[in-house]
């Protein structure tokens, strides 16, 4: 069969079955014993012309409803962020994307570097001493964290606050089952950790306490206080965070953070239905030969010459086997890149504005929500997120506002049955007074 | 490529420059001051870069033209698939509908991309033969884990709690053992025989009540296709063990035989080879799942399901191992996989599968004069050659793969697997022309006559890459893991 990726003529198959010392191509397959062979052809839908199939899956995208079309309030984890237009054309070149891991450094040094920065932008971020080159996501890096921490103190208990994100939470609890280690909640106050109670859970087997910051219901945890609880009982501090917040917020690192994990995706990946967005991987210095994962570390070549290349390697799955740190090989390098690129588009100032422009909505939305009678509920301080109780549930609020071009808040209900009828409302820089003003009034109407 | 030293961007920053355009705030500017307490407000701004957008651009320019994909030339990388990125794939991947659509919208806004998850899971389960495919985990390696979670939890569901051994082969990848130790089990290693395959005795000598399971990968990391495959089941399934399959070499097999027809229970897929999934520079992947029939319960949460009102994730599983990601897998991978599958349809995949062993197989005949070939016999995708009688001249494997870099090519894997001395692993995939094959070749043995005439030219290559060969062992000993701004003592 001729297909453009198939470059083999019959000319050429002929010439090079000879050259292989056997007449057909099934020669080459007499190893698969008769009983198993397969026969035939696979029962799959028949191959589309390039034209065909870009109209089909076309069409089938439009069956969805994205946030270029409609004005989203959706968080929870992923957000419809500002995406520098210059992200997505270098990610573009094929340098990049079609690489392999790179483990020719000599030809591989524009990816090396490029992560080598990435890392950097990482640490400055959080405020820790080193990051590694990137992890699946911000909740599998989580649960690499706490893995991390049971195996440094040699203690077999989590303590994993109730403010953070329900979904990474149960992510953590099934990465612990499989090494036998012990998950506990954290209540909350108020929306955020009880330290009373963290106080009162903490015993000489837990490894560490696992916080997000700012947490799931959008509040700024005091890391801090947790993490001075927790060093007292030799316990390693997890802080979980957005590092879009910490172009404002005060970087984990100087709040006692041991490990600092999160998910990049605020800088310039697409929500891409969840999925691939960019974990990152960031530890104080003590902890350096112990992270997950690829590290991108500077050296010189035989001329003296600055260059980058994988190293602690001896940490990892293809050097250690089954005594290295993670299983870890593939990460999210090209989204590593792509939010290397947001990072630097941003710059200094850029992360900055645009922390703050999302304090600013949301705590304009929030204010917009009180005048309307809308209760919000926790009263700390909050980034881009905030809760708002409703009179009706969530989900026939949102079908309402579906119908006016806007994607509503997560229903909370479905998380915490005492939240129900409480909405988790993101507001991005992406979303204008106008689209505020709509969202409220459109929710007080639904809600009266 | 290019030539001069790129500075990092940091180097390239000026006070002052912006690259970013952000509209303008129009909600009251509100003192943060009086949102936030003071000890939450960031007093050190974070040292990123001050550049404009063309700054940006040249940057990431330069830095391209320093590195070496699929699309720059030949890139033989044994048991990584390095084949064709196809362009239709980057376009729908990036179609407003499926990249801009959060996972948390009312499923009923999102049945386009519910269809589409579905459809290429009923894909893969033809493919596979399995009786369910989950798209969940993130790569091969995570789903290495997932599935032995699963097999974890069947045994316990089972009352077995003595299985804690994964028995793994020696040529084995290296996250076979590793996911093994994060799914809570002991690793035991099983040698390969003289024709480096699994080792029958061996294996029967080692297997018990205590086996949870066998990992297998097939065609093994050597090429070669375990005959001996229904034998080695059997064995396994004997003692009450699972038989799990490391898929991430699918492209030798399609069309040819289904891992669910040779007695596996799992098998995991690496969509970023053998479907096409751009590597990215080390990822995104996405390593779905396959299970036969009794492993199904066992699935991650959530489970993708069609209904008559459409298609909905199932949370109500009550013996899952519960959630292995965040959300529903790598999406976008998914939709280039899925891009793939149906631009080659049944007789494409054949095809791929086909001129992929021709390749492999070709290249093999043409390099086995000059160089060893510890197993002599047809391989599959790929072939593993031994640098050895080249060692004893003097150069070894890495010197022979630095300087292929002088030729323009990406060198085969080296040193893997563990069981070839010097190894030479080479997988061309059948995207690649035979033009292409001929040139690697000739220069394979226009470098194996130097190494007989002109040793020093190999020993000491690379001769024309941007850089020459790093010192490795500097960049452990003292770890420079990220840029500092030099601070002026004062
Ligand atoms: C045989 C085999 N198994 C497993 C893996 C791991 O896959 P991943 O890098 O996607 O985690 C690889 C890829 O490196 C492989 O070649």
């Amino acid at each position: 069969m001729k297909h453009r990726y198939l470059p083999m003529t019959e000319q050429d198959q002929k010439e090079m079955l000879n050259v292989i010392g056997v007449s057909t191509v099934d020669e080459l397959f007499s190893d698969i014993p008769e009983k198993v062979r397969f026969k035939g052809n696979y029962n799959i839908k028949p191959a589309k012309s390039e034209s065909a199939l870009l109209k089909e899956l076309a069409q089938l995208s439009k069956e969805n409803a994205n946030s270029d079309d409609y004005a989203s309030f959706l968080g929870a984890g992923v957000y419809d962020h500002y995406k520098p237009v210059i992200v997505d054309h270098v990610i573009s070149r094929s340098e990049f994307y079609t690489a392999y891991t790179p483990y020719q450094p000599e030809i591989s040094q524009g990816e090396l570097q490029a992560i080598f920065e990435f890392q950097t932008m990482i640490a400055e971020l959080t405020g820790m001493d080193l990051a590694n080159s990137s992890m699946y996501d911000g909740g599998t890096a989580l649960a690499e964290a706490g893995m991390l921490a049971a195996a440094h103190t040699r203690r077999k208990k989590l303590l994993v606050s109730g403010a953070v994100h329900p979904i990474s939470h149960d992510v953590v609890k099934t990465y612990a089952a499989g090494q036998s280690i012990e998950v506990v909640n954290v209540p909350l106050k108020d929306g955020v950790t009880d330290l009373a109670a963290l106080q009162e859970l903490i015993d000489a087997d837990t490894a560490a306490v696992l916080v997000q910051y700012p947490n799931f219901y959008g509040q700024v945890e005091n890391v801090q206080a947790i993490a001075d609880v927790i060093h007292e009982a030799k316990g390693l501090c997890v802080v979980s965070s957005n590092p879009l917040a910490l172009g404002i917020l005060t970087p984990p690192g100087k709040m006692g953070a041991d490990i600092t994990v999160g998910d990049a995706q605020p800088f310039g990946i697409p929500e891409s239905f969840g999925g691939p967005h960019c974990g990152y991987f960031a530890v104080t210095k003590k902890l350096m030969r112990k992270v997950p994962g690829r590290l991108i570390g500077e050296t010189i070549d035989d001329e003296g010459r600055r260059g980058y290349v994988l190293t602690l390697q001896a940490r990892e799955q293809h050097i250690r086997r089954e005594k290295a740190t993670s299983n870890i090989c593939s990460n999210q390098a090209l989204n590593a890149l792509a939010a290397a690129v947001a990072m630097t588009a941003l710059g200094k100032k850029g992360v900055q504005e645009m922390a703050t422009q999302n304090i600013l909505k949301t705590h304009y939305a929030k204010e917009a929500f009180e005048k309307a009678g809308f209760t919000v509920v926790f009263k700390g301080a909050h980034f881009n997120e905030i809760v708002v109780k409703c009179n009706t549930s969530v989900s026939t609020i949102n079908k309402g506002l579906f119908e006016k071009g806007i994607i509503g808040g997560f229903d909370l209900g479905k998380v915490d049955a005492a939240l129900e009828n409480h909405a988790l409302i993101a507001v991005t820089e992406q979303r204008t007074k106008e689209e505020i003003d709509a969202l409220v009034q459109e929710m007080g109407a639904l809600h009266a | 490529m290019h030539n001069d030293n790129q500075p990092l961007i940091f180097e390239l920053s000026t006070e002052g420059r912006i690259g970013y355009s952000l509209s303008e705030l129009d909600v009251p500017a509100v003192d943060l001051g009086a949102i936030l307490p003071s000890e939450f407000i960031r007093t050190e701004e974070a040292e990123l870069p001050e550049v404009s957008e063309l700054d940006i651009m040249r940057h990431y320019t330069a830095l391209s033209r320093r590195n070496h994909g699929v699309d720059s030339g030949f890139y033989p990388l044994g048991s990584c698939t390095m084949k064709y990125n196809p362009k239709i794939n980057e376009a729908i991947a990036r179609f407003a509908g499926f990249a801009n659509i959060h996972p948390l919208q009312d499923e009923a806004t999102v049945q386009g991309a519910l269809g589409l998850m579905y459809d290429l899971q009923e894909h893969l389960i033809e493919i596979t033969g399995m009786d369910e495919v989950t798209l969940q985990p993130a790569a091969g390696a995570h789903g290495e884990w997932t599935a032995l979670m699963m097999i974890r939890a069947f045994h316990e569901a089972n009352g077995d709690f003595q299985r804690t051994k994964v028995l793994v082969p020696d040529s084995a990848h290296g996250t076979n053992p590793a996911s093994a130790t994060v799914a809570g089990f002991d690793t035991v290693t099983v040698k390969s025989d003289e024709n480096g395959l699994v080792d029958l005795e061996d294996l029967r000598r080692l297997v018990g009540d205590d086996t949870a399971a066998l990992m297998l990968t097939n065609p093994n990391t050597l090429g070669l296709f375990e005959e001996h495959i229904l034998d080695i089941a059997a064995i396994v399934h004997e003692v009450g063990g699972k038989v799990y399959y490391d898929g991430a070499n699918l492209n030798a097999v399609m069309s040819k035989a289904r891992p669910g027809d040779m007695g596996f229970d799992c098998v995991h897929l690496n969509l970023h080879k053998t479907f096409t999934g751009p590597h990215g520079g080390g990822g995104p992947g996405s390593g779905p799942v396959g299970v036969k029939a009794d492993l199904i319960p066992f699935l991650p949460k959530p489970v993708l399901v069609k209904t008559e009102e459409g298609y909905h994730f199932d949370y109500e599983r009550p013996q899952s191992i519960g959630r292995v990601k965040p959300f529903y897998g790598n999406f976008g991978i998914n939709v280039r996989a899925y891009a793939y599958i149906r631009s080659m349809g049944p007789d494409g995949l054949k095809t791929v599968t086909e001129n992929a062993v021709i390749n492999a197989n070709y290249m093999m005949r043409r390099l086995e004069p000059y160089f060893d070939l510890p197993y002599n016999r047809h391989c599959k995708h790929e072939f593993v050659l031994s640098g050895s009688r080249q060692k004893k001249l003097g150069a070894r494997t890495l010197d022979m793969a630095k300087r292929l870099l002088d030729f323009g090519y990406h060198p085969p894997t080296t040193y893997f697997p563990l069981n070839v001395e010097e190894g030479l692993m080479i997988e061309p995939t059948e995207t690649e022309s035979k033009e292409t094959l001929d040139a690697f070749c000739d220069a394979m043995i226009q470098i194996a006559k130097e190494v007989e005439e002109t040793p020093e030219v190999v020993q000491e290559a690379p001769h024309t890459t941007v850089i020459g060969r790093l010192d490795e062992t500097r960049a452990a000993r003292n770890p420079v893991l990220r840029y500092q701004k030099e601070t002026v003592e004062v």
